[in-house]
């Protein structure tokens, strides 16, 4: 910028210049704290902890990779989870969050700063979300900068995505205003004092910045807090930044056509590869992009470098990562990419051939092509589908499988459709999540389509699956969470544009009479604006070519520049009435405001719970259970170190993590047969549970039990899902079995099995004496089989509130008594049959 | 050094104790009486001793034996000598130190302790002896169910071990509750209430050992830390962090078979009687930035409450503790350096503070305390009025280049009388104290200046 416009050092504008790097550095700087500060309500209401399950896995993987090293981490195979098949970690886990959190670790403790792995952990999601915020930027500003961009730029002349160059037209544009000398102190006072106060006040009046506006958004919008807030130590917390990231540099590969970004682009695929198993998402949706592209006529040797090179490098990283490994090639999942690689490179030839024959040629070579290709694509595709239909899923995963058919995993596969993350979201969790942001989405849209450019018909692309998916599964509301907050960034930036151009419009047109010096300056500004833009003009293809680093700043500038011409015209054309755009401008900020007091409530209230510890607010100050450590931490230092503890698979990990005892199921639920088995032994009568556990070596049976304080998501509320799991590999356990005209209930109405399972016994027993009637606070009933002995389990440990109770396999009998007997006789007999000879 | 110079004085002493011994016959006890509180899972024994010389010559020190059971149960022992009459009693504590004797009678053990002034012939003196043993109840049935009390044994004799011939003597055993089960009968010996009493015996030799078995109810918690590292943190900058890690056991009778929440919580006072799920630290005053937590996060079952003299958390494990049962926790706080820490005249300076465990009436059975001294600091040594084995470490802490010294104390068998204050004295110099401070704001400099570079070097081959 400075070297275009070689202003001589020193002068005001270079000033302004460095001053609008270092404030928009700033700026980013407190953006990234903000979304790092918002997550760490979790540790100030509650406690620096892992949450939930999954992150209870990762961070048990991380301390053996921080303790073991990355070698032993590939092969290590855990023997303390279903047992007794193991499982092989470093070949089934997406390694991307543990070596990052790893990574950290080792950096810090090298450098002597002695945090323990726990800590890193639970810091990992909110870093990453500072990160992604910042991707987030960097995507939009990708997004604007090539196309409606200009729009504003028309209205404002100024508005160039490049920060630095924005907050000197900001500072311009303020000079023209009449307010010249109130700004000028405030802009020096800022430099002393406070920058955060320009940036309010940027805010307020001229300071449309879209990237911004969208990474406000981003940083804080709730559906994405929920996944990352501290201590919720989960794949998404890093892959959403992996996503973003990716986007971005495809984007940006998009818009210059270099190299170098591509291979970058193909290295952030790599690492989203690792990290999450939503990386499919990635590679479906750049082909779509590509596809659509080409479709519309807008295939460019740009395109070409940003997809070719992440195909190929990308799928080859990918093939790197154990958990994917020959998937990458094989796999459903995957094959968009590659018929999509086929076409890019088909459309190419055409250009190609296109550009060197005349087009009479041209037309001959085409009608030949397309009679040979059809009948071989024909050809190709027929092998390609019955390969694929040999198959019985048609190649796809089940996980995948219901995002197509979201019918599809409550039909044949239980076990998805029974974790909550994977049923479809409701309307209100929209609004929870997104909130305002809802509204906003479809006047982003339009506003993309004007005028719409490869970058954003990328977004509205985005947007457009992300809705699908989170209306498939409510755990992909995630990633609709950076779409939906580009989106509305976009939307409020134009709005911004808009309201504020009229507003500056009607000022300085009466400022005019006021102060002819301020207009000079803002003429001078332009004349200015209008050399650069012609030298820049010279300058644009040189500019393509220079090194990445630098061309970053410059040639997104050549493509505004031209718009400086026709800002005159376009600024009369779209000018509001002052007070209309005042009043708007309050109401947006209004909207705004409200959105960020929903996200702060949303983070502090809804989000930050870790799940393990559950609080409750009553007369007399806080209360807290910690049910769920209390026994984790009683089966660590009170049992055998190789027992066996079996419960239903949600608690597997914690188990494993907390306790350190080996489990039979977890929250990997990759045998349905295994975790069938416990199904089966928990909803089987006394005996025949006992005969399941005792044949997988159990010592422990866990049951959760919400009955005594109101805890819903306890054993008994998911006692159907055991039964249907179950009911799924062991045909003689019946759903109806359990249910009473179709009602599930345990009160005296339930059906015998129901009240002779083992789940019931487990979680009833003695529950009756706690209050005499045995009245359950979930269920709001009293139970139904109140008075009962366990025959083949002894309970071992109940903790303070009840939610977990713990139950030993009473050993194993002796054999019948009248046997014993007889054998006793016998050897009595026998040691009298002996006895004789001796006398 | 000093540890050394400190053997030697003991090997020393050992041998004056030794050519000593051959007047061992030289003091007779008049009268002994000996009280054993049994309460707590603390032993205590009171001995009070009138000792006479009825040889020629001064005697300078005596023998305290002890039978071979308890000489490795024995945490402390401590000895006064007693002046005056009953209103004007002065109390002079005594040198006691741990001896052999080659030619004790099954290995009993013994301790020397030294008279403030030699006894001449025919003087007498009173002397108060505390010791205290620890694990010397034995649970008895060893494994109990949730709603059975805790009984243990008690072994030892009924008159004192002792070299010296012993005219006059009683002994009593003070139980907790009045349920006693058995003891062993002596005549004359007999119960009331609480307390047991053997005695008086007349005339009884030298090395006379009658053993005896009491038998007695106690639910006192058997509060067992296992092993207890206290890591106290100097920092210049202003306060001292201390990290207790703690490996708690119930000691007492094993628990059998199931744990009831329902009896527990509704029979409290028949059900789990000898179990415990609350304890006591007490911390020092001025105490800030009290944490209590485990490995796998905070425990929320805490109060502190603090005092001008002292400070006293109140926490209870994360489940109630049964015989056998573990549990680990970590106790953390801060407290204001300027109480701890002061300037000795040789211009060192010192950490002054307490050795031991803050848990009341809880046995430790392997202390280890390490005291952190900060980066910088030269010729570390600590004083301590007990021994203890000494060792030198180095730590790695924020951003820490040479490392600090950390001196560790270690010992076994540590009840709540050995917190006592302890001193570690060092040299430091203050400009160490900005080393880290200038690291940061040098990177922090490397960095601009190398992106100022960055900004300013243009690379580019091809030109503009």
């Amino acid at each position: 910028m400075a070297a275009l416009e070689s202003p001589p050092p020193g002068t005001p504008s270079a000033m302004r210049h460095a001053f609008g790097s270092v404030l928009s550095a700033l700026i980013l700087l407190l953006i990234g704290v903000l979304a790092f500060s918002i997550r760490l309500f979790s540790v100030i209401k509650y406690e620096s902890v892992i949450h939930e399950f999954d992150p209870y896995f990762n961070y048990r993987v991380t301390q053996f990779l921080s303790k073991n090293g990355i070698y032993e981490f590939w092969n290590w195979f855990d023997d303390r989870t279903w047992y007794p098949l193991g499982r092989v970690i470093g070949g089934t886990v997406y390694p991307g969050l543990t070596l990052t959190a790893g990574t950290i670790w080792w950096v810090l403790n090298s450098l002597n700063i002695p945090l323990s792995v726990e800590t890193v952990c639970v810091f990992t999601a909110p870093v990453f979300s500072a990160f992604a915020s910042w991707a987030t930027y960097l995507l939009t500003k990708e997004v604007k900068g090539s196309g409606a961009g200009l729009a504003a730029a028309a209205l404002l002349a100024m508005v160039i995505c490049s920060i630095g160059i924005r907050l000197i037209f900001l500072l311009v544009n303020i000079m023209a205003m009449t307010l010249i000398g109130y700004w000028m102190s405030c802009t020096l006072f800022s430099i002393g004092v406070s920058f955060s106060g320009i940036f309010h006040k940027c805010l307020l009046i001229g300071f449309q910045n879209v990237s911004f506006l969208s990474k406000w958004l981003s940083l804080q919008v709730p559906s994405y807090i929920s996944r990352s807030v501290a201590g919720s130590y989960d794949n998404e917390a890093v892959a959403i930044f992996a996503l973003i990231f990716t986007f971005y540099l495809y984007i940006k590969t998009l818009n210059t056509g270099s190299l170098f970004y591509a291979t970058l682009n193909a290295i952030a695929y790599f690492y989203m590869v690792c990290s999450w198993g939503g990386y499919t998402f990635i590679i479906n949706l750049i082909p779509m992009h590509v596809l659509l592209c080409i479709v519309t006529g807008r295939y460019s040797p740009r395109l070409y470098i940003a997809y070719a090179p992440l195909v190929v490098l990308g799928t080859l990283l990918a093939a790197l990562v154990p958990v994917v490994g020959f998937n990458a090639v094989l796999t459903s999942e995957h094959f968009a990419s590659f018929l999509v690689f086929i076409i890019i490179h088909v459309i190419a030839l055409v250009y190609y051939i296109k550009g060197i024959l005349s087009p009479k040629m041209f037309k001959v070579a085409v009608t030949l092509v397309v009679s040979i290709g059809l009948v071989v694509c024909f050809i190709v595709v027929a092998v390609l589908v019955a390969l694929v239909a040999s198959s019985p899923t048609k190649g796809w995963s089940g996980r995948s499988l219901s995002l197509l058919d979201p019918t599809y995993a409550s039909k044949y596969i239980p076990i998805i459709a029974s974790v909550s993350e994977h049923q479809p979201p409701t309307w209100p969790s929209y609004f929870m999540d997104i909130n305002v942001l809802a509204f906003l989405v479809p006047a982003g849209i339009v506003a993309c389509f004007s005028p719409l450019s490869d970058a954003s018909s990328f977004v509205v692309l985005y947007i457009v699956m992300s809705v699908y998916f989170s209306g498939v599964m409510v755990r992909l509301m995630l990633v609709l969470a950076p779409a939906a907050c580009i989106m509305s960034g976009i939307a409020l930036s134009q709005a911004f544009d808009v309201f504020t151009a009229s507003i500056k419009y009607h000022l300085s047109g009466s400022s005019n009479s006021k102060d002819d010096a301020e207009d000079k300056t803002s003429t001078n500004n332009a004349s200015k604006d209008d050399g650069s833009a012609g030298k820049t003009d010279k300058g644009e293809e040189s500019a393509k070519e220079r090194s990445s680093r630098k061309g970053k700043k410059k040639e997104r500038e050549p493509a505004d520049k031209p718009s400086v011409k026709s800002k005159i015209v376009k600024k009369k054309a779209l000018v509001l009435p002052f007070e209309a755009s005042i009043v708007a401008l309050l109401l947006l900020i209004m909207l705004g405001a409200f959105y960020v007091i929903h996200c702060v409530w949303a983070a502090a209230e809804a989000y930050s719970a870790p799940s393990i510890v559950l609080t409750s607010q009553s007369r007399d100050g806080l209360h807290v259970f910690d049910d769920f450590r209390e026994s984790y931490a009683w089966l660590s230092h009170n049992t055998d170190v190789d027992d066996k503890v079996a419960s239903w698979w949600d608690y597997g990990y914690q188990t494993t993590a907390m306790a350190n005892r080996t489990v039979i199921v977890d929250n990997n639920t990759w045998n349905n047969t295994h975790i069938a088995t416990v199904g089966t032994a928990m909803s089987s009568p006394e005996k025949a549970a006992w005969e399941i556990f005792n044949s997988l070596d159990v010592k422990y049976v866990l049951v959760v039990f919400g009955g005594l304080i109101g805890y819903p998501s306890d054993d008994i509320n998911k006692f159907l899902w055991m039964v249907r799991i179950g009911g799924g590999v062991f045909p003689h356990i019946k759903e109806a079995d359990y249910l009473r005209d179709g009602q599930y209930r345990i009160d005296s109405e339930a059906t015998p099995t129901m009240l002779n399972c083992l789940m019931y016994k487990l979680s009833y027993y003695r529950f009756v004496e706690t209050d005499g009637k045995g009245f359950d606070r979930v269920r709001r009933t009293e139970i139904g089989k109140k008075n009962f002995k366990l025959t083949h389990f002894d309970e071992v440990f109940t903790s303070h509130h009840w939610m977990v109770r713990i139950y030993k396999l009473k050993p194993q009998k002796n054999r019948i008594r009248g046997r014993a007997k007889k054998l006793k006789l016998k050897t009595s007999s026998s040691k009298s049959a002996k006895k004789n000879p001796w006398i | 050094m000093a540890a050394r110079i400190w053997i030697l004085a003991v090997v020393v002493a050992v041998f004056l104790s030794l050519s000593a011994f051959s007047s061992a016959q030289d003091l007779q006890i008049v009268n002994a009486e000996r009280r054993i509180d049994l309460s707590s899972q603390i032993v205590k024994a009171f001995l009070t001793l009138k000792v006479e010389n009825i040889g020629k010559d001064p005697v300078a020190e005596m023998l305290l034996a002890f039978p071979p059971t308890q000489i490795k149960h024995l945490a402390m022992v401590q000895a006064l000598a007693i002046t005056g009459k009953k209103k004007k009693k002065t109390y002079l504590p005594l040198d006691v130190k741990p001896s052999e004797q080659p030619d004790a009678p099954n290995d009993a053990g013994f301790f020397i302790v030294s008279f403030a002034t030699p006894l001449g012939p025919g003087e007498t003196v009173k002397l108060e002896v505390l010791y205290i043993l620890t694990h010397s109840l034995e649970p008895f049935p060893v494994e109990i169910t949730q709603s059975e009390s805790q009984l243990v044994y008690y072994h030892d004799s009924a008159v004192i071990l002792s070299p010296y011939h012993i005219k006059q003597q009683t002994t009593f055993f003070k139980t907790p509750s009045t349920r006693v089960e058995s003891f062993t009968s002596i005549e004359p010996a007999n119960r009331a209430g609480k307390e047991i009493k053997y005695g008086p015996y007349e005339d009884r030799t030298p090395y006379s050992y009658t053993p005896v078995i009491v038998h007695f109810e106690n639910n006192s918690p058997f509060a067992v830390v296992e092993e207890l590292v206290r890591e106290i943190e100097i920092s210049h900058w202003g306060s001292l962090q201390i990290t207790e890690n703690y490996r708690l056991t119930h000691g007492g009778a094993r628990h059998k078979g199931v744990f009831s929440r329902v009896d527990y919580q509704s029979r409290r006072s028949i059900s789990g009687a000898s179990s415990f799920n609350a304890l006591l630290a007490v911390l020092p005053p001025r105490v800030n930035s009290v944490y209590y937590r485990d490995d796998i996060g905070n425990i929320s079952t805490s109060h502190l409450r603090t005092g001008f003299r002292k400070s006293e958390l109140e926490f209870e494990p994360r489940y109630p503790l049964f015989g056998g049962w573990k549990a680990t926790f970590i106790i953390g706080y801060r407290v204001p350096l300027e109480d701890y820490l002061f300037e000795a005249p040789d211009d060192r300076r010192y950490l002054n503070f307490t050795f031991g465990c803050p848990l009341v009436e809880t046995i430790v059975n392997k202390l280890t305390v390490k005291v952190v001294l900060p980066e910088g600091s030269k010729d570390p040594s600590a004083v301590l009025p007990f021994t203890v084995n000494q060792d030198l470490q180095v730590k790695y802490s924020y951003l820490d280049i040479v490392g600090r010294t950390v001196v560790v104390l270690q010992k076994d068998n540590v009840v709540p009388t050995h917190n006592v204050p302890f001193q570690v004295y060092y040299t430091f110099k203050p400009i160490y104290m900005l080393a880290e401070p200038f690291m940061l704001v040098s990177a922090f400099f490397f960095v601009f200046v190398a992106s100022l570079a960055y900004v300013h070097i243009d690379l580019n081959i091809a030109k503009k």
